[in-house]
């Protein structure tokens, strides 16, 4: 294997025996980069001297003997709605095409403190508002596996960066599965912690209720390394939970013995791509076969989510956008009459069509006469989904079905189709809504392109999804398909 | 149904500036969207709290105490136009 293929505590272990150094590690990450972003374009930025400073440090503390942490210096890619001090953070869109944040955010400065070394900010769907990265304002992405088709969105970048070997890990954004879908079709490890878990301060906000930053890795135990180094209470974002650090990787214990899993009925329906749902039942065996009891249950509330979602993030986003006006940052047209025809002019330049629908949408729901009908109906529905997980969750120790319906499309093939693409979300979108953990897990191929499982636990009970995935890891071949990236060859 | 009128209203309370392309595409799509939304029209919700927020939110309160913040050359070096110490905008009135 190459040092790329890696996973971090691989890497790491061979640090610590100094069979290699941090800068050999950030030298041939930047070479598989050279060699193959042309035809992925998972970043926006690369941050080669960044990575090189951080790797030089590491090997510098190696030298003196010192002791390193499980993280340093490894290579990670940063979505690009995540700032980051002195480095542009664009949030793939023209409106920020030349935003240099004048402060980083915390998880970021989390990634930073653990030692890691940033390789580069990585491509998206405008405002984390897709679900393929063909909403980028500057190109698209391309999927490892089959360069003509989407690597999955919004954090399409990061799970393509990892997938391809051009990063060791990476950290993404989840809303309503914009970790979750494309770790699924990038045949990665992508998990949504609880709401609450990260600290969302430096995180572009789109739908703030909603919005949750959380880790791509290639296999479970990197993923718990992620999570110790992120995870935790933050004073500068007043819905960051105050909860004691856990380690994570304590929960890296190959035994599901007893655990007791629900498969709503809801999320295997039609609109499932039946070679997609025999993965499924194939790692639903497998984990009987553990020892794990999985039995059939019922969301009935599962339908509902997709507008439910739809009407929140867009109402959320239409206020949260407002902030882009040409004043302190971001794009201004010249030539503006007076300020109103200048927040007009430059809005309509910088945002792109998916992103200027949901504004318009949220406009809208949020508009006098139609809240009641739209944003507040779907308020209420939101209740009756949450009460559908509590009631779920007094029965089981863990929900499970597919991350999406089916494995990545082709690039092209849903851009005219708003609705159609939301579907794509439709298995994601009730973690999102009811603020619980939940981690795409690969669990097979379909036609040589990866399928995802979706792992769905209580709040804050990251700890048991950890358990389960290790265990699935241990006992198949799952984390190991990606290796079988032959895309980009 | 939105008509194109509605479309128009909203984009000026969003402000935004529409092509009439854009207009007719929106009117199209955003009348798809909404339909598929009507489908929460079926379910009785009259005894249902709205959940804004998933978790028990209060109120976050502090020392009122100077801490630490960004300089004006950093708070401004990203403003499209400035003079002096002030983003400076085209005229208001």
């Amino acid at each position: 294997m190459e040092l790329f293929q890696l996973t971090a505590h691989r890497l790491h272990g061979m640090l610590t025996k100094k069979e290699i150094s941090a800068s050999e590690i950030t030298s041939e990450v930047f070479k598989r980069i050279d060699r193959v972003e042309e035809k992925v374009k998972s970043f926006i930025t690369q941050t080669r001297e960044h990575a090189e400073a951080a790797a030089a440090n590491t090997d510098r503390k190696i030298a003196a003997g010192e002791k390193i942490g499980p993280l340093e210096g490894i290579p990670v890619a940063i979505k690009d709605n995540m700032c980051t001090e002195g480095i542009l953070t664009s949030c793939a869109s023209k409106i920020l095409n030349k935003f240099v944040p004048p402060y980083t955010a915390t998880a970021v400065d989390k990634v930073y403190a653990a030692g890691m070394a940033l390789v580069g900010k990585t491509n998206m769907d405008e405002f984390a508002m897709g679900s393929s990265t063909e909403n980028s304002g500057f190109f698209p992405t391309h999927n490892p596996w089959d360069l003509e088709r989407v690597p999955g969105g919004s954090s399409g970048g990061s799970a393509a960066a990892v997938a391809a070997g051009e990063a060791i890990v990476a950290l993404g954004s989840d809303t309503g599965g914009s970790i979750r879908q494309p770790a699924s079709f990038c045949g990665v490890i992508g998990m949504k912690p609880t709401y609450g878990a990260v600290s969302r301060y430096g995180l572009v906000a789109y739908a703030s209720s909603l919005d949750q930053i959380g880790p791509f890795t290639k296999d479970v135990t990197d993923m718990a390394l992620m999570l110790n180094a992120i995870c935790g209470h933050d004073p500068l974002d007043s819905t960051s939970a105050n909860l004691k650090q856990s380690d994570y990787t304590k929960a890296l214990v190959n035994d599901i013995k007893g655990l007791k899993i629900g498969v709503p009925k809801e999320y295997l329906a039609e609109g499932i791509d039946p070679q997609v749902k025999e993965r499924i039942l194939e790692a639903i065996n497998k984990l009987t076969s553990l020892g794990a009891y999985v039995e059939e249950t019922s969301m009935p509330h599962t339908d509902y989510a997709m507008p439910a979602y739809y009407l929140i993030a867009t109402a959320e986003a239409s206020s949260n956008l407002a902030r882009y006006d040409g004043v302190g940052y971001g794009l201004r047209v010249e030539d503006a009459e007076d300020v109103i025809d200048m927040y007009m002019r430059s809005r309509s330049l910088g945002f792109g069509t998916e992103v200027k629908r949901r504004i318009m949408l949220g406009t809208y729901s949020l508009s006098a006469g139609y809240y009641d009908a739209y944003y507040l109906k779907a308020l209420k529905v939101r209740t009756l989904i949450k009460q559908d997980f509590d009631r779920a969750f007094e029965k089981y120790d863990l929900l499970l079905s597919p991350t999406s319906p089916s494995t990545a499309f082709k690039i092209g093939e849903m851009v005219n189709d708003p609705v159609q693409m939301y579907l794509q979300d439709v298995c994601t979108i009730p973690v999102n809504l009811a603020g619980i953990p939940a981690l795409s897990l690969p669990c097979g191929l379909v036609n040589n392109l990866p399928v995802g499982l979706q792992l769905m636990g209580k709040a804050f009970d990251e700890g048991t999804l950890l358990r389960a995935a290790y265990t699935l890891e241990q006992n198949t071949d799952y984390t190991r398909l990606w290796s079988e990236v032959k895309g980009v060859e | 149904m939105i008509s194109k009128q509605d479309v128009e209203h909203v984009a000026l309370l969003g402000r935004l500036e529409l092509s009439d392309e854009e207009k007719e595409l929106y009117t199209e799509q955003l009348n798809k969207i909404l339909d598929a939304a009507r489908a929460l029209q079926t379910l009785d919700t009259s005894s249902v709290p709205p959940t804004a927020h998933v978790l028990p939110i209060q109120n976050v309160f502090r020392e009122d105490k100077v801490g630490e913040h960004i300089n004006l050359e950093e708070a401004l070096a990203n403003a499209p136009e400035r003079e002096d110490n002030f983003f400076k905008v085209p005229k208001i009135v």
